[in-house]
Parts: structure tokens; C-alpha cells; sequence
């Protein structure tokens, strides 16, 4: 149990391979601004739905390629600072090696698994696998089918934010929990945020749970997803989705807005207090 | 005959919902077809099972998701489980009926594109990118398309081909051995195409009340097919109307909340 500043400074290295992972709900907000605030550099990063946290974190130029599926802003439109990367090269160049959902799930999948690739019946007839060395195709040794094969995915370090732990470490989380656990299993270290610290668990059998012995480090950040979510604490900001576009689509108003909020605050709970001191300015 | 007059997105919307039969077991993409396979539910199709790809399986929304992931989604679920468990054993796995997709791009074989516009190294537009589309295309039992119809979406020649429709059209398709037998129909706000049963081009066959056919011809990149008994859609009814506003309503409202 640490500081989310000092698991951030102790596990996640310039030049890492990091995923921050999180399906809509749980997304590790607080963590991606602990790597802004701390400057990190040349990380590539990887997440199947890249959103707003990985905008933020690739307009503030820490990254140096993006590995994903989907990226855009759910139901509200492009990731400006994403596509400003990708077009322009601001603020500095960004490859992309592009996936299909089911493509990733599947590498993530062979990572955790320790599986040299990982195969499933997909990218077929698409264009995917001309930009994509990655994605090649292998005959089934049963049935000769024509199937696709991935490599795993296996980042430095993994990032995710979960419901609660208790005082051993041990995380439970709920709801969409996407691909969050393959994510931690196929990762060298692994760095949760929680919404809170509980004496007992209380997680039913079969419950989505990281003993403490796979994570690295488990930190408190009350709020940590926001504006995502947490399922059992509090929902989703969709305002502040919305609101997002019209900061992201200037570099300026994005430079002055993350140097506000995120590099001229001291944690998760100054941003906050931060934001909603311009709100009610508004 | 309804006398409340309708958008054209709202028939699009409609149109599409009809398309959606109660009790299939529908994979949604988000925006338009969640929008439509939301309204069959509360119209016709209450037994229908709606997937998201976040993994909620019968999810039961009182308001549209923003995102893939709402809150929402989970709650009203069936059972919500992980990414790989809902792409590998549910989709990979046979067991859904429709797959329901947006595109930025079709072509004449109904193969959508949802990744970039130009080149993909230098786009002049850089998209999303797949997402689940690809394998929903592949493995759905069939798939439905709703888009806008504009010559920007309706292409000669994709851009990227982001998710399999029928290729090149005739049997060229079967060379994949998908599971699924791909687009079935596209719905437009400005009428129903249907992929030709030997060809598997996309034809015309319904078209929206009040469009005039020149305005779909002109709003499609390629010299479209027009069937020679060309249906016209059936306008909205009253409850159709109603149930969709006010469950467009009670979206704008829950998604204004917050800060």
C-alpha cells in the first residue's frame, strides 16, 4: 500500500510498456495524471478503448506509440489530441499499431496465459493485417481452418482501478470489468487505485479478485475514475465527456487546461478541488 | 397515417428498429443502432436480448448509453461479463443472431469502413478504427447497417476495409467460411438497401415516404440499383413516434447531469 505518486515513481519507468486498461467503467484517471504531473517520456502505451485519460496523456507527450482497438471519444466524437498526434505529429509523432477488440482480447488473453500467441477467428478480409505485422495468419493442425494469430501482450506494468481492497491488498471489483484481469496477469508489475480500503472483502465466490500477491501496489483514490465511473459509488460524468471536446480540440485551450487542473495541481484531490473551483466561477 | 410530422432521422431510426425481430439476440454497436434496437425492445421486440460489447448481455437501458460501457448497461443486465469471455464464448462462440453496426464508409457489397478517410499513414480524417466490428461481422448470424446515406458514406471505392460485407459480391465471401452470412439490410434516413440474392449488391427495395428517388441516387457513389417493385416504407406510427421522443428525451436529460 503507497502513495499513487510513489507507486507511479517506483513502477512506471520512461520508456515503459504500460497499460492503463479499463472498458467505460473504472478507467485509472487518477494514475494517468500522476504520469502526466510526473513527466514520464517514450512510453508506449496500450489499451483497447484509448479514451479522454489516454488523450490527456498524449497531448501532454509522454507517449511514443499506442497499441488499441477503438479510440474515440464514446458517443461524443474524435480524441482530438489522438488524431492531432497521429496527423500531425504534435506534440510529437505517434505510432499506432491498430487492433480489432476481439484481436486484443485475445493477445491480452496469451499474455496472462504465458502463450507465445494467441488465435481466434477474426481479421479476416480486412485491411487490419496490411498495416499490422502483428496480426498474421496460421492453419489450425486439426481442421486446416485459416485462422489469425496474435502475440501476447505483456506490459512493464499494468494500471487499473477496482471498487475496493482490504488491508492485505487483495482487490475486488464488479460490474464491466473488461479485460482488467488478463491485463494484470500478463503484466511484469501491476498498480491498483481503489475507491476505498475495507476491513473484510466480503467478495462472493467467484467474484473478480487480485490477491494482493499479483499486484504491485494498491493505492486509495477516493474518486479515481472520475469522470468515468465506479458501479456501487458513483456514475458516469457524461457532462464531462461532452465538455471535453471543446477543450481537447485547441492545442492551447488543452495546454492551459492540463497545466491548470493536472501539472499545476499536487494530486487527484487538488484536481478536483481545482475543477469544481472553475465550475462554479462559470 | 400518423399526422405528426417526422425527421428523417427518426424514420431511419424506426425503419431500423422494424428490422430488429423480438426475441433475436442482438450484439449492438453504439449510437444509431443501439438507439433503434432500443426501440424495438419497447415496441415490438420486447423479448429481444441486447449484447454490448462491454459485455452486459440483456441489458435493458431506460436511457440510451453515451458510451459502450454506461452504467446503465451493467445494471439492467442479464449478467455482465469479461471482454474476453463476451468476444471469444458469446460472439466467436455462435451465439448471436444479429449484429447490428454503424460505418463512416460502405460500398456496394456493404463492407464498412470505420477506421480512417485517405490514406491510412497520412489520413485526412483519422476515425476510431474497429472496435468490435470486424469479428461482429464475421460472426453474427447476419448483420444489419444503419448509417446516414450521403456520397461521403456511400463510396465507390472504401478507404479501408475495416469490416467484411460481402467483399466483392457474388460468392466471394464464402472463401472466409465465416459463421455468419453478413449484411442482410442497410437502413438509411432515406431508405432500405438489400444486398442482390446473387450478386449481393446493394439494391434499393424500400424507400422512405416523401424521398424522391433522384435524392437517393444522387446520395449514393455508385450507380445504385433500384428494384423494379420498389416498396415504400411504411411512415412511423404514432406510438413509434411517442416511445422514441420520449425515450430521446429522457436521454438528453440523464446525459446533461453532472459537474
Amino acid at each position: 500500500m503507497l502513495q499513487l505518486s510513489e507507486a507511479i515513481r517506483q513502477h512506471v519507468h520512461d520508456g515503459d510498456v504500460v497499460a492503463l486498461e479499463g472498458f467505460t467503467h473504472l478507467i485509472p484517471f487518477a494514475a494517468g495524471h500522476e504520469i502526466i504531473r510526473q513527466g514520464k517520456r517514450g512510453l508506449t502505451l496500450i489499451r483497447m478503448t484509448p479514451d479522454v485519460i489516454y488523450d490527456q496523456i498524449i497531448g501532454s507527450g509522454c507517449a511514443k506509440k499506442l497499441i488499441f482497438s477503438w479510440g474515440g471519444n464514446p458517443g461524443v466524437g474524435s480524441l482530438h489530441r489522438l488524431r492531432d498526434a497521429v496527423e500531425k505529429g504534435w506534440p510529437q509523432p505517434l505510432v499506432i499499431e491498430e487492433h480489432s477488440h476481439a484481436g486484443m482480447v485475445t493477445a491480452y488473453a496469451a499474455g496472462a496465459a504465458h502463450l507465445p500467441f494467441g488465435t481466434l477467428r477474426g481479421y479476416l478480409g480486412t485491411d487490419l493485417p496490411k498495416h499490422n505485422s502483428n496480426i498474421r495468419f496460421i492453419e489450425c493442425p486439426f481442421t486446416g481452418e485459416r485462422l489469425a494469430a496474435v502475440p501476447p501482450i505483456r506490459p512493464d506494468v499494468t494500471i487499473v482501478h477496482a471498487q475496493r481492497a482490504d488491508r492485505r491488498g487483495n482487490v475486488l471489483m464488479w460490474g464491466v470489468v473488461g479485460v482488467q484481469k488478463e491485463a494484470i496477469l500478463a503484466a511484469k508489475r501491476a498498480i491498483v487505485t481503489v475507491e476505498e480500503f475495507v476491513d473484510r472483502l466480503e467478495a462472493p465466490p467467484n467474484s473478480v479478485v487480485l490477491p494482493s500477491w499479483i499486484v504491485s501496489a494498491v493505492c486509495q483514490v477516493k474518486g479515481g475514475a472520475f469522470p468515468s465511473y465506479a458501479q456501487g459509488y458513483y456514475k458516469r460524468n457524461n457532462a464531462f465527456y461532452k465538455q471535453w471536446d471543446k477543450i481537447a480540440v485547441d492545442r492551447d485551450t488543452f495546454k492551459s487546461w492540463i497545466e491548470r487542473h493536472v501539472t499545476g495541481t499536487k494530486d487527484f484531490d487538488g484536481f478536483r478541488r481545482s475543477l469544481n473551483q472553475e465550475a462554479e466561477r462559470a | 397515417m400518423p399526422d405528426t410530422p417526422y425527421t428523417a432521422d427518426e424514420m431511419m431510426t424506426i425503419a431500423a428498429a422494424r428490422m430488429l425481430r423480438n426475441g433475436a439476440v442482438c450484439f449492438v454497436g453504439i449510437g444509431l443502432p443501439s438507439a433503434a434496437a432500443n426501440l424495438a425492445r419497447l415496441t415490438h421486440a420486447p423479448e429481444v436480448v441486447l449484447i454490448y460489447e462491454s459485455g452486459t448481455i440483456g441489458s435493458k437501458p431506460d436511457v440510451l448509453p453515451l458510451s459502450i460501457g454506461d452504467g446503465e448497461l451493467a445494471e439492467t443486465a442479464d449478467a455482465v461479463v469479461s471482454s474476453v469471455e463476451i468476444f471469444s464464448y458469446w460472439l466467436q462462440g455462435g451465439r448471436i443472431d444479429v449484429g447490428f453496426l454503424g460505418a463512416a464508409q460502405i460500398d456496394r457489397f456493404a463492407n464498412i469502413n470505420t477506421t480512417v478517410i485517405g490514406d491510412y499513414k497520412t489520413p485526412s480524417t483519422r476515425l476510431p478504427g474497429a472496435g468490435g466490428a470486424p469479428e461482429i461481422a464475421a460472426s453474427s448470424g447476419e448483420v444489419l447497417i444503419t448509417l446516414r446515406q450521403t456520397r461521403r458514406a456511400f463510396v465507390e471505392k472504401l478507404d479501408f476495409v475495416t469490416s467484411t460485407g460481402h467483399l466483392d459480391g457474388g460468392n466471394s465471401r464464402e472463401q472466409f467460411h465465416f459463421p455468419g452470412k453478413g449484411p442482410t439490410a442497410v437502413i438509411t434516413d432515406l431508405g432500405i438497401l438489400t444486398p442482390d440474392p446473387v450478386t449481393k449488391e446493394l439494391t434499393l427495395t424500400s424507400i422512405h415516404p416523401g424521398v424522391p428517388l433522384e435524392k437517393v441516387i444522387e446520395a449514393t457513389g455508385w450507380p445504385l440499383k433500384v428494384a423494379p417493385e420498389l416498396r415504400t416504407t411504411a411512415p412511423p406510427t404514432e406510438n413509434e413516434l411517442r416511445v422514441l421522443r420520449d425515450l430521446q428525451a429522457r436521454t438528453a436529460r440523464a446525459h446533461a447531469d453532472g459537474l
